[in-house]
């Protein structure tokens, strides 16, 4: 690591719900591996994208960040200081500094109180008053988010998807904070829409300097948002990279096989990259595949990769910082998978 | 097939449906018309409220006939849909025409096995016995994919995956071949990796038994994949309309421009910012005047006399190509090559 300590610095971060059974007495019969040792660091102003399928923990990864779970084991610093067991009051500082932006923008503002007053409710709660008072700074933030601050006693109810999720763009923004946590602020948004909001995160992010952790399924999104993108799969980070080395020169077989799995709206005979067809579905994480995880639908699996797990390293070929966990890692020049589907894709 | 091969298999003229509400008069669909073959794909692009959903609720006739006032016609093969009594409307669901839905967990009921929901639709419409159906549904499972399908024909939905739940929607909507499949936005749900399975699977069944897909998405890359034509949908009309190749290379809607260019994509120049569409979708209980699209649209101001505010552009469609717009020929071709090439720089 260099010198300069990371803003936040997740290492062997694991979480594991316990699964209760049984008759009479209810015991613990198992545990869903939701997240299973995770190393990362997100920089002071720097955006990291963490992708992947429902399942994989990418959600769980943002709830633990922010300390809304209790980790199982691993280590979580925010700014050099151990947060990973801070109890409440040890916490409190950190919490006005990491912000959460949900993915509900229905769901996750309280229908009965205005606008201002959600907007102020951070402020309420740390007991901050910034100079000119508090509906000022709300007015400033509607402002900064692209609302007008006329509408500051208006309810949730009044304002569309879109409009909403500014509302909590703006929640999030009012104490200043240096790390926000997104999980998958546009996905519930129309196609229009998504557009104007990871417009303004964008704006947000390089014009307030705050770090992002940007969770979302859609490659796409994230590209474009990240500076630095992890891609889970079943709980464990498989590939972690600057943007332009993960989407231009993917090693791990599961990244590849996710960036090609992309619906693209060309009409190209000839497509950008070769569709690899994954088949199967995520095994369970309650009971998760031997060694490495993704063996069960790769095509390169071999005995090894049922025994031994394959760390996170710089394998040959990768730039610094960009990891890759594979035995087989994939090279720009590897002949692609073979097809799994039957049929050739029919000519447009 | 029959030698009605080259006439439309459906044919949508003119439909308007209208709920009434507390608030006022809802216009879901406002005028719309399309006709699909036997054997293609149409795929059905518009965000939420365009009216997309609701168009093909009522192809199945499943509306409210109570607060819903549907004007038009729908023929499916020769025979009017719109005003049919419930019996006939009984005997082509599941059987002639049948849609996937986009939430598989909340569309199968919990209580009954996986095959005995598959195997119900079978039983209804040829009466056959019940081990019959049961053979049938191990067979469409098979057919959809699903491994060891005899065992797990007598699973219950929380039993299977959320890939699997939507193969097994599949296999109940196509367990008795029918001609006419409405999918509406079947994949949104699924992750990239099993959404490009299950379009294979759609694509590989109706190369099989040339069944006409209505395909409901609100995603251009998924319309690239699967619709042989595509129609845009806004505000409860039809925008554009005509072949994959010709909306996506050459589109002639500037709605049409705004989907296209607020998507980002896996080449999209990433230090270029997304250019959306201003504003959000209208209400339809109190839709703009004229072209609908109007007030989010950047190019109104350019057709003179405030035309688009005022008159409702007309849909003339030539060879199954259209668009509903006030801008010129001349216009359009400047404006959207200047868009087109502000993007890729």
């Amino acid at each position: 690591m260099s010198s300069t300590t990371p803003l936040l610095d997740v290492s062997g971060l694991t979480k594991h719900f316990p699964i209760k059974g049984g008759f009479p007495i209810r015991r613990t019969v198992g545990h869903v591996q939701a997240v299973d040792g995770l190393d990362f660091q997100v920089g002071e102003g720097e955006s990291l994208g963490l992708v992947g399928e429902s399942g994989c923990g990418k959600s769980t990864t943002g709830r633990l960040i922010t300390r809304l779970l209790e980790p199982t084991a691993g280590k979580i610093s925010y700014q050099g200081k151990d947060i990973t067991h801070a109890n409440r009051k040890q916490l409190a500082p950190v919490r006005s500094e990491i912000q959460m932006i949900f993915q509900d923008p229905y769901a996750s503002l309280n229908p009965r109180h205005t606008v201002g007053k959600i907007i102020a409710g951070p402020m309420e709660i740390n007991d901050i008053n910034p100079a000119g008072g508090r509906e000022k700074r709300v007015r400033e933030l509607l402002e900064i988010v692209g609302l007008n601050p006329e509408h500051y006693n208006r309810f949730p109810h009044e304002f569309s998807g879109g409009q909403r999720q500014r509302i909590g763009v703006a929640r999030a923004l009012a104490l200043e904070p240096k790390l926000i946590v997104a999980d998958e602020p546009v996905s519930a948004l129309d196609v229009s829409i998504q557009a104007q909001v990871v417009n303004l995160l964008q704006k947000v992010q390089q014009e307030l300097g705050i770090a992002f952790v940007f969770i979302a399924h859609d490659l796409a999104v994230v590209r474009h948002f990240s500076q630095r993108v992890a891609v889970m799969y079943l709980g464990k980070i498989v590939e972690i990279a600057d943007r332009d080395d993960l989407y231009g020169n993917p090693r791990h077989p599961y990244t590849r096989a996710l960036l090609s799995a992309v619906p693209e709206a060309t009409v190209d005979e000839t497509p950008a990259r070769e569709r690899i067809r994954l088949q199967g579905d995520v095994p369970s994480p309650i009971n998760p595949p031997s060694g490495c995880r993704f063996r069960t639908r790769c095509w390169k699996a071999t005995e090894k990769c049922a025994t031994e797990a394959p760390p996170l390293v710089q394998v040959e070929g990768n730039k610094p910082g960009h990891l890759t966990a594979c035995h087989y890692p994939e090279t720009a020049d590897t002949v692609p998978a073979p097809r799994l589907s039957k049929d050739p894709e029919p000519a447009v | 097939m029959t030698s009605t091969d080259q006439q439309p298999f459906l044919s949508i003229k003119d439909l308007k449906v209208h709920f009434s509400t507390e608030d006022g008069t809802v216009k879901a669909v406002d005028g719309l018309s399309f006709d699909l073959v036997r054997g293609k794909t149409l795929g059905i692009v518009g965000e939420s409220g365009s009216g997309k959903s609701v168009t093909n609720l009522t192809i199945l006739g499943l509306h409210n006939p109570d607060s819903t006032k549907v004007e038009g016609s729908i023929t499916l093969d020769g025979e009017e849909l719109n005003g049919a009594s419930e019996k006939t409307l009984e005997k082509l669901r599941g059987n002639k025409m049948s849609m996937i839905f986009q939430d598989a967990l909340t569309s199968l009921s919990p209580y009954h096995t996986i095959g005995k929901q598959i195997g119900e639709t079978y039983r209804k419409h040829t009466g056959c016995s019940k081990k019959a159906a049961r053979d049938r549904a191990i067979e469409m499972l098979r057919r959809v994919g699903i491994p060891q399908p005899e065992v797990r024909v007598d699973d219950y939905p929380h039993q299977f995956s959320g890939g699997m739940r939507q193969r097994a929607m599949i296999a109940m909507a196509l367990v008795c071949d029918p001609e006419l499949l409405i999918a509406d936005e079947p994949t949104t749900a699924l992750d990239v990796t099993v959404q490009a399975q299950i379009m294979d699977l759609l694509k590989d069944l109706q190369k099989e038994f040339g069944t006409a897909i209505i395909f409901i998405t609100h995603d251009l890359g998924v319309i690239a994949d699967i619709a042989d034509d595509v129609l845009v949908m806004y505000g409860g009309r039809c925008v554009e309309r005509g072949s994959k190749k010709e909306v996506l290379r050459d589109p002639q809607h500037p709605y049409t421009w705004g989907l296209l260019s607020s998507m980002p994509s896996l080449d999209h120049p990433v230090d270029v910012p997304l250019n959306p569409i201003p504003g959000s979708p209208p209400s339809l209980l109190n839709p703009p005047s004229g072209c609908r699209f109007h007030p989010r649209c950047a190019f109104a101001e350019k057709v003179e006399g405030g035309l688009c505010s005022s008159e409702r552009p007309l849909l003339e469609i030539v060879d199954g190509r259209g668009s509903a717009c006030h801008l010129t020929a001349e216009q359009r071709g400047e404006y959207f090559s200047d868009l087109a090439g502000s993007a890729a720089n």
